[in-house]
């Protein structure tokens, strides 16, 4: 560990901590003083600009702009010449394996598992978890991996996915379990293709269950609770007021849950990236990106893959935007 | 209300050793025992680890974690001690800090200001731009890099000449549009008649933001801070991209990644490694809990 | 000086929205003046043109002589009581009294001064460190007051300040607000929907419906003397009972009753209209008189209501409690002609 340069480094640190407030905050005073000096008419029609223009600037440079940019270079060559669709035609090529299909194969198993999976887990938590009073304790736990880095929750499930020859004694949990309670064969789940997509995805739905079943155990506790007595004096039985008025109450918050689930499933990249850097058979369309621009030297075909990626979020972000309308009109 | 709490923490309200007493203390007994179940089994993973980390360097390639838990003990520091002398983990941990502290504070006051725009002002576009702003938080991160990062090289932002300074916009750019949403929401709620009762009073835009919006909108402000660190913390994707993997820059996310692909087959360290990585985010996380699920709650199930 | 004058104002908000129409009104110094009317009449609206919460389309706004259409709100010299009273829930009640003051950049002794004094006026001395959260209803209301008061202003405006009360505390404070606006002198602008408030607080009402002005005049003055159909049927409770009736040769004619106006009118077609006290259980043998069917009764005690028809309308009586009267009963009251009302079929004007 090499002290020398933390302690020239803290310095920075503190003045980072103290200057980047001190620069925001002047901006906005000076702005306000310079809006105060204008006359009152145009005062109104200034003022909103001030306050949203840092925004609206960064998120051009950093997500907008650059978004066209994308487009355009996932039309053209290496060295910058326009080749129309070229790019996308090598990312699609040779149904099923080649170009990005097996990447694209991954994002459609992580986009259905994932999701349905994390739902039904949170669902499940949520419900069980309402009944018994240490609640709040075992939502803790069941939370507590949202707080991890990807990386470390990698690192985790190789441990539990570690593999050792079958006469050694197995170090992985899974893999002992294989052998010692249904004795057989131990599997080498990250490499082996029958398994591996799967046990990454186990991977993440570990790690994100936490998220869903919060917001679930929210909406539940947000269902009155005369309205489940009032079933009860129906004479419907636990299952029945599950199906019928819990559920159908809940539906609309699943909707978002799983909005947000097709999003992460289709962003992917943390846990290919650290557990198998997208290999035997892995891959999925971020890490494919990544492995293009920075291995491959090709920022053509990285950004075709992008756009590809785009175009599978788009009718989600449809949803959304539509969603959000619907709420704003009832505001 | 009494009924409902004897149903659901399983306290019988029927007469004891009937049929129906017994059916329900049943149903209460595999009620427990599916949610500690549950829970246990969740644990597994990271308990597996947790153990591993504190055994000696022979006894983690020889025996699984769970031996560990019966006699004969034997338990040490040598893999924290080690992964402390020889990776770079504690100049990492300082680069995540670096990294992180100005990558929250940055985006999240000019959200709030913005925020406050969108919420409290009038200006043609409004309703379009915020809604624009919704649809990017839908929108995949790794369409910008390409482009940013080209433009970061030619202009000479990068990790020699500035430092993090690269990293700190692109994080601020990325981190814009969630917070934004987050707070004109919360802004949005706050009673008109506050804001029109301090205009009498006549404070100005100003004084209504830094006396009144922000001291009422701690609990928002909060959650979208603990947000924003465990996500920036957490990164690998736009550290790797836009600080790269050498050592001396490296957060503890890209050195732990580097470790699991050099150590492969060294363990030991790699147990240790992941859990100091994971000391801040675990302790800001449980310290704060209740902040970041209110966070959440109100990012997600508006309406 | 600190009247206030609505001089043909005003509010649209888009070309087929207008929300205030016309509005003229002259309340005077120290005037206890009520705007009342039904929701969305545009009393509230009115009051928010005054506070410079809204802009004035149309017309002009003067606080004393000062026109003040384009005069911010802080600089209008005027304190406002929120519905929800708007308490910053985020400062102390001292800080809530104070905050005001420390915009007018006033120094600090001369704030604690008066804090101290508006506390001192409406009981909060022992309340001042604390925050809205901790506060009763009441007090919440009061702490409202306080920072109204705390500003001297030429002008209170109030608006349904006893609404988030209930009904004992509105009868309480109501008393209170009376006696504030003895001890201040100052001019109160008061708007609610509750005719009852209007009544017993305001020297003088200004009943509003649909944006337009429809009278003012003293709570007496518009009980006896409605200026119209809507006045009549809006103020008073129970409402006043309103018959359509043919007059002619200066009678009035329903099936049921046929009574002698007191003065002749020229319509053909009108809408009698009398308060349920003025009928009464006394028959003289000249008066004018008509069948009721009773269909509900209410005993009160010190009133007894009788709810029926009198050839078909739906007519409400309050009568002696000591008359026997049963459900299903034809009973025969008497009409005091001194408390009818005659209005234009057309025009819902009164004709008497």
């Amino acid at each position: 560990m090499d002290l020398s340069l933390l302690l020239t480094d803290v310095p920075t640190l503190l003045f980072v901590i103290v200057a980047v407030p001190a620069v925001l905050g002047a901006y906005i005073v000076g702005g306000e003083f310079l809006v105060r000096r204008l006359p009152d008419r145009a005062r109104g029609s200034v003022r909103p600009w001030i306050w949203v223009v840092p925004a609206l600037v960064f998120v051009t440079a950093f997500l907008v702009a650059p978004a066209v940019g994308t487009v355009f270079t996932s039309f053209q060559s290496h060295e910058g010449g326009w080749i129309g669709l070229t790019n996308y035609q090598r990312q699609l090529t040779d149904f099923p394996t080649g170009g990005a299909w097996i990447a694209i194969r991954n994002n459609l198993y992580w986009l259905v598992l994932y999701t349905l999976f994390v739902l039904f887990f949170g669902l499940l938590l949520a419900v069980l978890f309402d009944r018994v009073p240490y609640e709040s304790v075992v939502k803790s736990l069941i939370f507590m991996p949202m707080a991890i880095s990807a990386v470390a929750l990698g690192v985790i499930w190789k441990f539990m996915f570690w593999y050792q020859p079958a006469d050694a004694p197995q170090t992985g949990t899974l893999n002992a379990i294989v052998v010692n309670v249904f004795h057989q064969a131990p599997k080498t789940w990250l490499t082996d293709v029958s398994v591996n997509n799967f046990a990454l995805i186990a991977a993440a739905i570990w790690g994100i269950t936490g998220f869903s079943m919060v917001i679930l155990s929210a909406a539940l506790k947000g269902i009155p609770a005369d309205l489940l007595e009032a079933a009860r004096v129906d004479g419907a039985g636990e299952i029945t007021i599950f199906r019928r008025v819990i559920f159908p109450l809940m539906m609309p918050t699943v909707v978002v849950v799983g909005t947000t689930l097709v999003i992460f499933a289709l962003k992917a990249f943390d846990i290919v990236y650290v557990m198998t850097a997208g290999n035997f058979g892995t891959d999925v369309l971020a890490n494919r990106m990544y492995k293009l621009l920075y291995q491959a030297d090709n920022p053509g075909g990285a950004s075709a893959v992008a756009i590809i990626l785009l175009i599978a979020v788009i009718p989600v972000l449809i949803f959304n935007l539509r969603q959000f309308r619907a709420v704003e009109a009832r505001r | 209300m009494t009924a409902e709490v004897a149903a659901r923490t399983g306290i019988s309200t029927t007469t004891r050793f009937s049929p129906a007493w017994l059916a329900e203390r049943l149903q209460g007994v595999v009620l427990h025992v599916a949610v500690i179940g549950l829970t246990v089994a969740w644990m597994v993973p990271a308990a597996g680890l947790l153990i591993s980390s504190f055994r000696p360097f022979t006894a983690i390639n020889s025996s699984g974690w769970w031996t560990a838990l019966a006699p004969p003990y034997n338990f040490t520091l040598d893999n924290y001690v080690k992964v402390l002398q020889s990776s770079n983990m504690g100049h990492s941990l300082f680069n995540s800090f670096m990294i992180t502290i100005p990558a929250v504070v940055i985006p999240i006051t000019i959200a709030a200001f913005a925020a406050y725009a969108f919420a409290w002002m009038k200006f043609p576009g409004r309703d379009w731009i915020f809604l624009a702003l919704v649809g990017l938080l839908a929108v995949p991160l790794q369409l910008s890099f390409i482009p940013v990062l080209k433009v970061f090289v030619s202009i000479g932002l990068v990790v020699q000449n500035w430092g993090f300074v690269g990293v700190w916009l692109a994080h601020t750019g990325y981190g814009l549009p969630f917070s934004i949403y987050l707070l004109a929401n919360f802004f949005r709620a706050l009673p008109s008649d506050l804001f029109e009762s301090a205009e009498i009073d006549g404070a100005g835009t100003l004084t209504v933001f830094f006396r009144i919006v922000l001291p009422l909108s701690v609990p928002a402000v909060a959650s979208l801070v603990i947000f924003q660190f465990l996500w920036i913390w957490n990164d690998l994707l736009v550290a790797l991209i836009y600080v790269g993997g050498t050592a001396s820059v490296a957060p503890l996310t890209v050195t732990l990644a580097n470790l699991t692909n050099s150590l492969g087959q060294g363990y030991n360290l790699l147990t240790a490694a992941a859990f100091i990585s994971m000391i801040v985010p675990l302790v800001v996380f449980l310290t704060l809990q209740r902040y970041f699920v209110r966070g959440i709650l109100a990012g997600s199930v508006k309406g | 000086m600190s009247s206030v004058s609505y001089d043909h104002v005003v509010k649209r908000y888009t070309s087929d929205l207008t929300v205030v129409k016309d509005f003229n009104v002259e309340i005077a110094d120290k005037e206890f003046m009520v705007l009342v009317g039904p929701s969305g009449c545009g009393k509230s609206t009115a009051l928010r043109m005054l506070a410079g919460l809204e802009t004035i389309t149309e017309g002009e706004i003067r606080i004393g002589d000062k026109v003040v259409n384009h005069l911010a709100a802080k600089d209008r010299d005027i304190a406002m009581v929120f519905q929800s009273y708007a308490l910053y829930p985020h400062m102390s009640v001292y800080d809530n009294m104070a905050f005001p003051l420390q915009m007018k950049k006033m120094k600090k002794s001369e704030i604690d001064k008066r804090v101290k004094q508006a506390s001192g006026i409406l009981g909060l001395d022992n309340f001042l460190k604390r925050k809205p959260k901790a506060l009763s209803g009441g007090q919440r209301q009061r702490v409202a007051l306080g920072r109204a008061i705390v500003r001297n202003p030429k002008v209170f405006l109030l608006d349904e300040p006893l609404s988030n009360l209930d009904a004992k505390l509105r009868g309480q404070t109501r008393v209170e607000l009376q006696k504030l606006h003895r001890d201040l002198e100052t001019t109160f602008i008061y708007v609610t929907h509750d005719q009852v408030e209007a009544m017993t607080m305001g020297d003088r009402i200004a009943i509003m419906n649909a944006g337009i002005l429809q009278q003012v005049g003293a709570p007496g003055e518009i009980y006896d003397h409605p200026a119209n159909l809507f006045v009549a049927g809006f103020i008073g409770s129970p409402s006043m009972n309103l018959v359509p009736v043919t007059t002619q040769n200066g009678n009035a004619k329903a099936p049921g009753f046929d009574i002698k106006l007191p003065k002749p009118v020229s319509a053909e077609k009108g809408i009698l209209g009398f308060r349920p006290e003025a009928l009464t259980d006394r028959v003289a043998d000249d008066g004018a008189t008509l069948e009721m069917k009773v269909e509900v009764v209410e005993r009160l005690g010190s009133d007894q209501f009788l709810y029926g028809t009198v050839g078909g309308e739906m007519v409400t009586a309050r009568v002696d409690p000591r008359m026997k009267v049963a459900p299903g009963d034809q009973a025969r009251l008497g009409l005091d002609l001194r408390g009818i009302h005659l209005f234009d079929a057309e025009t819902e004007k009164a004709l008497l």
